[in-house]
This record gives structure tokens, C-alpha cells and sequence, in this order.
């Protein structure tokens, strides 16, 4: 055998590990959260009971995805804003200048920081300025999670963002502003009808990242095993029970924990994938 | 002569419909708006590390890097008689450079392999399943990963909480980041310079390391710094993983101290509170760091 057949052996079975890799995270999910999966079954689904003293066990998932669903939209409805503004100031109106690259650079630097500083940032300052706001008497919620993590989404939302909005052709811009369009104008009768779809995909795959976020929702949502009632209510959410519990957990609330990460898996996994679609599908 | 002036001038207000001048207000607010939103996300970047400057400077000293932190009841003394608390977190500086250190040799060379195997047999539709499961695997939630990690070698290999489990977890974040910033900037190099080095018969191996990776290596770098710069700040896979240790530990089957472990703790014993924010300080000065690092080798790229 030759270098060069032995070098693409090598490679093949360097890929093939990546598969491998991918399918024992799947299998070790599943087979760690088989105690739990026996025991509760689909009501594992629907059941928003957590309780785990010992003798009278009883693990349901529901109202830790309704904390988490509830946190990821929110952050998303905030971020929107803020990340369509940052493309188009960078992408459009202030295209190519020194001004454009400072403000990428810095929200690139958003991305950089660790999710525990974003916590500890909303903890110390933010919580007490809602607090001394009169939105809720403690600061922890479902809002005080949804404002941080929609600062930590943001440069996820705008780098595809990004993107798209440069690749609209100018020809297509020019022959509206020949028309007597005002930029506002191009922007949404050209720019947004032609990079819709990147932009969309953008925002879904933000949506992932708020989903799984961690320590920084743990700080500041409030930890408390109901169902968000509202804007300012308190809750759970997938990735802070996995992170607060996980230390005492033992046998049956292990493997319901194991569960939670499994299902966790799958929601981002589908929502990536949806948005890995829709780049596909309109690139 | 006058009227005809009159009458074109008539016609010229007549051009400029009375809408335009509600659709230039409008053009001009959402400017505005724009300009708002963008200062306002900006700001936080300021915001944010100036809250670490200000409250975590003067913990920063020379036993901040040379020492291990104190046990609660030292910190309490040092707190109620007003000086700032002694120690340092030198225990979390080297555990999480051996993390990253073991994590890079991990990911890194299986990265790159995987990379150069997705640049060589791009079109194939295997290569393409290859690089969706990338992109899946990008998007794990890092805790998820913790999880898994727990349940592969903390149970099964080290029988405990380590730090090969803490480099696990942290190799499988930086994997897929590796992987597509192999691909993307081998894609980038001209073709010519790799037939060129064909034509003369080189064997592909040194065609690779000859050819390919120093004429890409600002990129690979780019990627590999960006990879680590995002490992080095995460908290959530390593309390499942690693645990933290409050002595320096060099032994990969033991628990090990990492800066943002480290946080996380002061976070929760309210004797050490101020020693968040100089380690905070530290931690994203260093992720800033490399950060700016990479993108600034990034823009220096010749091809």
C-alpha cells in the first residue's frame, strides 16, 4: 500500500469517528435515562411534578420546558430588535466603513464572553436595577433570563445576518433608489424580501443557543419547580435543574436528569436542523 | 417670460409629492432607530467589562496569581477587619490551561483530519452527512455534553471526577469549531499551488504538510485560537466533569480547579464574593484576549 491510499484510510477513519462520537452521545443518553423512561413513560412529557424525596419519587419534565421555551422566546423577541439594528448598521448603512468593523468587532466580543459572566453581570447589576425598577420584588424571573440571554444570542443572531444582507446585489438596490426609493424603502421592499431567508435562519439558530444556555439563566431565573406564569414569574429551565441537581442526584432523579438532557438534545438538534434547512434550501 | 417662470415653478412643487415629505421622516427615524438599537448592544460589551474592572481591580495582586484560595473563615476575617481578602485562584490558572492543553491535543489533530478529509472529498454525499453531524454536534448545549461526558468516563474510566473527563468535554466543544475552520480555510487556497505540488509527484502527505497547512496555517490558527478562546470561559460541562479542586493537582485521573469553576464557587459562598470579580476579570481578559488575537491574525491572512 502507498502513502497516498494509507492517508485516505486515515482520513476516512477520522471522519468515521465523528460518526461514531455522535451516535454513543445518543446511545448514552438513551441508555442512561432508561430507568426513567420505564418508570414514567410518555407522563414524563406531561407531568410537571418534580419531586425528589426519596420514597415517593416523581419526575415530569413539563414545566422545565415550559421555563425554557418561555426564556429562549423572549430572548429571541428582545434580541430581534437589537440584532436587526446591529446588521443593518453594520451591513448596510455603515457598510465597509472603520465605524462598521469597531461594531462587529465588539459584538463578536458579546460572543466571547463566558456564559457565567453574563450571569454574575445580571445578578449584580442587572437583577438590582429591576428591582429598584418595581418590575418584581426579588429580580429573578422569567424576564430578568429572557434580557440576559438576548444580549448572549445577539451576535449569533447577526453574523448570518450579516452575511445575507451584503449579498444582496446592488443592481437591485440601485434600480429601486432610481425609482426615487428612500433607503428605509430599499431596506424593506428589497434588502428583507431578498435576504429573508438567511436572516430567518439567523434568528432560529440564536433560538438554539438560548435554549441551551446555562449558568447564566441558573443565576436568574429563580429556580422555582412551576410553571411561568407570566412575564415576571419565576421558573426552571432544562439546562439549570441538569446543573443545580445534578451534584446530589442519585438513581432514579440521576436518570430523569439524563432524560431532561436528552430531550434538551433533541429540541436543539431539531431546531438547528431547521435552521441548517433553511439556509440549504433558499441559499 | 415671467409667467412661464411661474408656471414651472408651480410645476416643480408639484413634482415633490406632499407623501415624500412624511416618507423622508420616516427614512430619517428609522436611521435613528437603527443607530439607537446598535449603540444600545454595543454598550453592553462597555457596560459589561467595566463592571469587572471597576469592583475586581484592586483584588488583583501578585498572591492572585501565586496562591490558592482561602478557606471561608480566612476570607470572613479578612472581609470584617476591611482588608481585601488574601489568595489568589493559581489553582484554577493551571487547571484550566491543563484542561485546555489536554483538550487541544484531543481535538486539534482529529480536527484537522476530519477537516481535510471534508476538503478533499467535498462533494460527496457522505462528506456532506459528515458535515451536518458537525453541525449538530456544534450545537449540543454544552451541559448536555457534560452529561454525556459524566456518563463516559467519569463512570466508566476515571471512576471519578477528573480532568481527562473536564479535557473530554471541552475536546467536544472545540471539535466541530476545528473541524468547518479547517475546511473553510483549506477551501480558500488557490488550486493551482496544490497541482502544482501534484504535477511534481509529491506524495499526498507532504502535499498536506508541506503545501496545504503552511499556506493555510493563519487560518487553521485563527480557528484553533477562536476554538479555545471559546472553551476556555465554559462552567457548565466541567461541574459535571471535573468538579474543581481547591489545591493544584496534576494527576488527569483527579479533579482539577478551572478559573470559571472557581467563580462559580465564590458565587456561592457569600464570604468570597469579591473575589468573583477579579477572577472574572482575569478569565475574560484572557477570552478577550485571544479572541482579538485570532481576529486580528484573521485579518492579516495573505490569501
Amino acid at each position: 500500500m502507498n502513502s497516498d491510499k494509507i492517508l485516505k484510510n486515515i482520513l476516512f477513519i477520522a471522519s468515521l469517528l465523528i460518526l461514531l462520537i455522535s451516535g454513543a452521545m445518543v446511545f448514552s443518553l438513551v441508555r442512561g435515562s432508561m430507568t426513567s423512561i420505564h418508570e414514567f413513560g410518555w407522563k414524563f412529557l406531561f407531568s410537571s411534578e418534580w419531586n425528589p424525596t426519596k420514597g415517593e419519587e416523581e419526575y415530569g419534565a413539563l414545566l422545565f420546558i415550559a421555563g425554557t421555551l418561555f426564556t429562549s422566546v423572549l430572548a429571541l423577541v428582545i434580541a430581534l430588535p437589537l440584532a436587526f439594528s446591529t446588521s443593518l448598521f453594520v451591513a448596510e448603512y455603515f457598510r465597509n466603513t472603520r465605524m462598521a468593523s469597531i461594531v462587529s468587532t465588539l459584538v463578536d466580543l458579546l460572543a466571547g464572553i463566558p456564559s457565567i459572566i453574563y450571569g454574575l453581570w445580571g445578578f449584580y447589576i442587572l437583577r438590582p436595577f429591576i428591582v429598584s425598577i418595581g418590575l418584581t420584588p426579588q429580580g429573578y424571573g422569567i424576564f430578568t433570563s429572557g434580557l440576559i440571554l438576548a444580549i448572549m444570542i445577539v451576535p449569533y443572531a447577526t453574523s448570518l445576518s450579516n452575511t445575507t444582507i451584503m449579498m444582496v446585489s446592488n443592481e437591485l438596490k440601485e434600480a429601486a433608489y432610481s425609482l426615487g426609493a428612500t433607503r428605509l424603502e430599499v431596506i424593506w421592499n428589497v434588502i428583507l424580501p431578498n435576504a429573508r431567508s438567511g436572516i430567518t435562519a439567523s434568528y432560529v439558530l440564536a433560538f438554539g443557543r438560548a435554549l441551551g444556555e446555562t449558568l447564566a439563566v441558573t443565576m436568574l431565573i429563580g429556580n422555582a419547580n412551576i410553571i411561568p406564569t407570566g412575564l415576571f414569574s419565576t421558573g426552571n429551565t432544562m439546562a439549570s435543574v441538569i446543573a443545580n441537581q445534578f451534584g446530589e442526584a442519585s438513581g432514579l432523579q440521576l436518570s430523569a436528569l439524563i432524560e431532561i438532557g436528552l430531550l434538551l438534545f433533541v429540541i436543539t438538534t431539531i431546531i438547528n436542523a431547521v435552521g441548517k434547512f433553511i439556509i440549504k434550501r433558499f441559499a | 417670460m415671467d409667467k412661464t417662470n411661474i408656471l414651472l415653478d408651480k410645476k416643480r412643487t408639484e413634482i415633490i409629492p406632499d407623501s415624500f415629505i412624511g416618507r423622508n421622516a420616516r427614512n430619517r427615524l428609522f436611521l435613528g432607530v437603527v443607530i439607537f438599537f446598535s449603540v444600545l448592544t454595543i454598550s453592553m460589551v462597555f457596560l459589561i467589562i467595566g463592571t469587572m474592572l471597576f469592583k475586581g481591580y484592586h483584588q488583583i495582586n501578585w498572591a492572585f496569581f501565586s496562591q490558592t484560595p482561602p478557606n471561608t473563615f480566612e476570607a470572613m476575617m479578612a472581609k470584617s477587619s476591611g482588608n481585601i481578602i488574601p489568595g489568589g485562584i493559581v489553582n484554577g490558572i493551571l487547571g484550566s490551561l491543563y484542561l485546555v492543553v489536554i483538550a487541544s491535543l484531543i481535538a486539534i489533530p482529529l480536527g484537522l483530519l476530519i477537516g481535510i478529509y471534508l476538503y478533499e472529498n467535498s462533494s460527496k454525499k457522505y462528506a456532506g452527512v459528515i458535515r451536518d453531524i458537525t453541525d449538530i454536534l456544534q450545537g449540543v448545549p454544552s451541559i448536555v455534553i457534560g452529561l454525556i461526558v459524566y456518563l463516559w468516563v467519569v463512570v466508566n474510566v476515571t471512576k471519578g471526577y477528573s480532568v481527562l473527563a473536564g479535557s473530554v468535554a471541552l475536546a467536544l466543544m472545540m471539535l466541530p469549531l476545528i473541524i468547518r475552520s479547517t475546511e473553510e480555510s483549506l477551501k480558500m487556497i488557490p488550486d493551482t499551488l496544490k497541482e502544482a505540488a501534484i504535477a511534481l509527484g509529491t506524495p499526498y502527505y507532504k502535499v498536506i504538510l508541506r503545501v496545504l497547512i503552511p499556506t493555510s496555517f493563519t487560518g487553521l490558527m485563527t480557528g484553533i485560537l477562536l476554538a479555545i478562546s471559546r472553551i476556555l470561559g465554559e462552567t457548565a460541562p466541567l461541574m459535571l466533569t471535573t468538579l474543581g479542586n481547591p489545591a493544584i493537582n496534576w494527576n488527569i485521573t483527579k479533579p482539577v480547579g478551572a478559573v470559571p469553576l472557581l467563580i462559580w464557587q465564590f458565587y456561592n459562598d457569600p464570604n468570597m464574593v469579591d473575589l468573583i470579580w477579579s477572577s472574572s476579570l482575569f478569565l475574560m481578559g484572557f477570552v478577550l484576549i485571544l479572541n482579538l488575537l485570532s481576529k486580528w491574525i484573521g485579518a492579516r491572512r495573505r490569501i
